[in-house]
């Protein structure tokens, strides 16, 4: 079998299936009597193994057979749910996903987890169930009564009186290919020729549905007719494109028992030999619409394709060569002066801002895709450390560019392992402090303005002030003097500082003493910003400032001698021209009275070492105001040349760190302009 | 003979000159020779950064080999190149006095023997050719791009 073209998606469908095992066995761990969340496990687990065997990852398949046999035995009540045997199945699931990023990053999936299966199998043991076949055959059975349609009133009266006069009643599977392209073309002709040979009573997705093509490739139908059950499946099986059809036949008596002793018997089965395997993929696409909350029914209405993500860079590239090329048309119309070449520019310019929302929205992903590994990992963590932690997540669909979505998952994992390894007490210290012995680690993210802000939020112990200040004196970051008139956010800050770290015990969680400050850094490198604020006793709050884009900028371009710079808007909060005599000495820092406020003087020829050929002084300074949290600071530049979008390009491998740029542009002239980082000329 | 041996036996250089010397890279290593153009100072950089220019929308560094031989510096002429040299996931640009030539160099005329020639730029030396009369000095790219 051609199995290479699949594998791209059966990567995709296995990290999602993993992923909604994960959730669920957390929610299964909080309702441990709730058996509709173990089925839904074992439906992800089959799924997955029907498609692992059919790609033929033998040691995934059997991975989550054995599994599948422990769920499906807490299923039908003969093992109750303990944290124990949610240990095991956590690891199963953990297994898989090694084994499926391994196979997506080109390894056959092989992976020793004879332990793990040990373990599964002495599970399944303490109630025997009876040999391995077993859980195969109910598959089948259990698949038919989900599948099942349920009516309404109207339409069971009519099922009714068709058994009456001598017809028959089939519940028809129909699964298109999933490369079908004239999907509603096909359920049209599906459609056809059942109505010439009976009556269709219902179908699931309705049928306006299944015309407009809502509807993933799967649809089930209730139909009524004399025909025979081969006959009819070899119709059907005439249309093009049709992958697979299962009828199957009702009796009266089924139709009309209660709901959980409907068993229809599938009477035919299915065409193809290796059913329940081959069946797989037909799951694969999306769970039965029928079975989703109807909220959900509703999301998927909106129609939406699937792009590789290496097209939208692609895009994205291209984009900015534009924006680039906008740049120069902009300075050239502006040199020639010619109006209807003025004109055009603008509106070309005004439709590329339009273009230019669309490029980036449809780059953005929510944070949920970084999201939903924590709550597995801080189950994990909390049970290593014998902790009770509940995390909450707030705000999980959120969007972020797929670029920041990349890199902010390692300070997010390391910040939650600080805030569960640090911030929350053991259950015994915060039943001492009249505290609930389960500690909250709340994960909220929120837009505003052109940032997103992900604030991490526990109700642990908060930094403690004398730890953190001795600390910071010994290891000079601050003199003894001075040490007392610090806020409690300023000592919390040190906590960051590269090097820093009070934890007693030296733990595998963190407290290495390596880990906050490169979060900061990389936060930092990321244009965001980090900041801490905590309460001794009632816990800390780490926030992180992010940009919605880091690719498309806008910028203040200066002038320093014949250098151009630029410097990020968003950091921007004024510019202002001020004299020479307003130029104040403190410490030997130069500063200027802003509205009121001390601000510190620098002044970007010296700092960038520009070359002077003759003295600018003419008792005037351009000064822009920049910000980095609280903290102020204005840049000495000769002149303002104006506001523009700018893409952010890196200096490549070979330039790095260079001292106070992030990065590089290409202005409209085709020159390069180095782009200011003002963090790092803000102490 | 076959064109699979003279491929084991040599190797395609990129021959440019600085002063008075001739100096070879890889032709594989090149990605283009370029004429100089608007060069971007980059701030605290070591003196031999001249900066970094515009290569078609990829904003590229651009060393001075005169400085980084520590050469004396001639005004730029008509004939001053910049040789594109690609190393690993590097892309940097050389500042050349000219780009001469483009030869192929036997294997067998290579010579490990960095004495015969200056002392200066000794460190940045892989291997010295003789073609007929010319001395071509073979560069060590890793060790020029070491800041």
């Amino acid at each position: 079998m051609e199995v290479n073209q699949y594998l791209e998606m059966f990567i995709d469908e296995s990290k999602e299936h993993l992923q909604s095992c994960s959730e669920h066995l957390l929610d299964l761990e909080k309702n441990p009597n709730d058996l509709a969340i173990v089925s839904e496990i074992f439906r992800s687990a089959h799924t997955l193994k029907g498609m692992a065997a059919t790609m033929g990852f033998e040691d995934l398949a059997d991975l989550t057979h054995k599994m599948e046999n422990v769920l499906d035995a807490i299923r039908n009540e003969k093992i109750s749910v303990t944290s124990e045997i949610l240990d095991v199945v956590f690891e199963s699931v953990d297994h898989l996903e090694e084994m499926v990023n391994d196979i997506a990053s080109g390894g056959d999936g092989k992976r020793d987890v004879s332990q793990t299966v040990e373990k599964l199998k002495r599970i399944e043991a303490q109630e025997p169930i009876d040999g391995i076949a077993v859980p195969q055959v109910e598959e089948v059975a259990t698949e038919a009564v989900e599948s099942k349609l349920s009516f309404d009133t109207f339409e069971k009266t009519v099922i009714n009186q068709s058994f009456d006069q001598g017809f028959t009643v089939y519940e028809i599977y129909v699964k298109l290919r999933d490369d079908c392209l004239l999907k509603a073309a096909r359920v049209f002709m599906v459609f056809e020729i059942l109505e010439k040979i009976g009556e269709v009573i219902k179908a699931v997705p309705t049928v306006e549905k299944l015309e407009e093509e809502q509807f993933d490739s799967e649809f089930y139908i209730a139909f009524v007719s004399k025909e025979d059950t081969t006959a009819l499946q070899e119709k059907l099986l005439k249309v093009s494109e049709v992958e697979l059809v299962e009828v199957t036949a009702v009796s009266k008596a089924q139709f009309n028992a209660p709901e959980e002793q409907q068993q229809p018997e599938p009477v035919v089965a299915p065409v193809q030999q290796t059913a329940p395997v081959q069946q797989a993929p037909a799951q694969v696409v999306e769970q039965k619409p029928a079975e989703k909350a109807p909220a959900k029914a509703q999301v998927a209405t909106s129609k939406t394709i699937r792009v590789n993500i290496e097209r939208l860079d692609i895009l994205m590239n291209l984009f900015e060569e534009l924006v680039i090329d906008r740049g120069r048309l902009q300075s050239i119309s502006s040199e020639v002066n010619h109006s209807e070449l003025t004109e055009t520019v603008e509106r070309m310019s005004r439709t590329m801002g339009d273009l230019q929302t669309i490029v980036l929205t449809m780059r953005m992903v929510p944070v949920e895709t970084v999201f939903n590994r924590f709550p597995k990992m801080v189950r994990q963590i909390s049970r290593d450390l014998n902790k009770k932690i509940r995390l909450d997540v707030i705000g999980a669909e959120t969007e972020l560019d797929r670029t920041v979505i990349d890199e902010i998952g390692d300070p997010l994992v390391h910040l939650i392992r600080n805030s569960v390894d640090h911030g929350i007490e053991s259950p015994e210290v915060r039943r001492a402090n009249g505290k609930p012995e389960e500690g909250t680690v709340q994960l909220r993210a929120f837009h505003s303005g052109n940032h997103v802000f992900i604030e991490i939020e526990d109700d642990g112990a908060g930094v403690n002030r004398e730890k953190v200040l001795s600390k910071a004196i010994a290891r000079g970051l601050v003199t003894p003097e001075v040490a007392p008139t610090l806020s409690d956010k300023q000592v919390a800050e040190f906590i960051m500082a590269a090097g820093f770290s009070t934890a007693d015990v030296i733990s595998d969680i963190s407290g290495r003493g390596v880990g906050l400050d490169v979060v900061k850094t990389t936060i930092e490198s990321l244009g965001g910003q980090i900041s801490i604020d905590s309460t001794p006793g009632k816990g800390s709050v780490f926030s992180i400032q992010l940009p919605l884009t880091l690719s498309i900028i806008s910028v203040m371009l200066v002038e320093i001698e014949k250098e151009i710079y630029a410097i990020p808007l968003s950091s921007i909060i004024e510019t202002s021209i001020i004299r020479t005599s307003d130029i104040l000495n403190a410490h030997n820092q130069k500063v200027i009275d802003f509205r009121g406020k001390v601000v510190p003087l620098v002044f970007l020829e010296e700092i960038f070492e520009v070359p002077r050929t003759e003295p600018a002084n003419d008792g005037f300074h351009s000064v822009v105001i920049v910000r980095k949290n609280d903290k102020l600071a204005g840049l000495v530049v000769d002149s303002f040349i104006g506001q523009q979008e700018i893409v952010l390009k890196s200096l490549g491998n070979y330039l790095t760190n260079i001292f106070a740029i992030s990065g590089a542009t290409i202005l409209g002239n085709g020159k390069v302009a180095l782009i200011v980082d003002c963090n790092a000329l803000i102490k | 003979m076959t064109n699979i041996t003279t491929e084991v036996e040599s190797m395609k250089v990129i021959v440019f000159q600085l002063a008075d010397k001739e100096y070879a890279v890889p032709v594989a290593q090149v990605r283009g020779i370029e004429k100089l153009m608007h060069i971007t100072r980059v701030p605290k950089t070591p003196h031999y950064v001249k900066g970094v220019i515009n290569l078609r929308g990829v904003v590229t560094p651009i060393i001075d080999l005169r400085e980084r031989f520590g050469l004396p510096l001639p005004a730029d002429e008509e004939t001053t190149r910049i040789i594109i040299i690609q190393l690993e996931d590097m892309e940097v640009g050389f500042v050349v006095d000219s780009a001469n030539d483009v030869l192929d160099i036997a294997m067998e005329a290579i010579e490990p023997q960095p004495e015969v020639v200056g002392s200066y730029e000794e460190e940045f030396i892989s291997g010295v050719a003789k073609i007929d009369n010319r001395l071509l000095i073979l560069l060590h790219l890793e060790k020029v791009l070491i800041m």
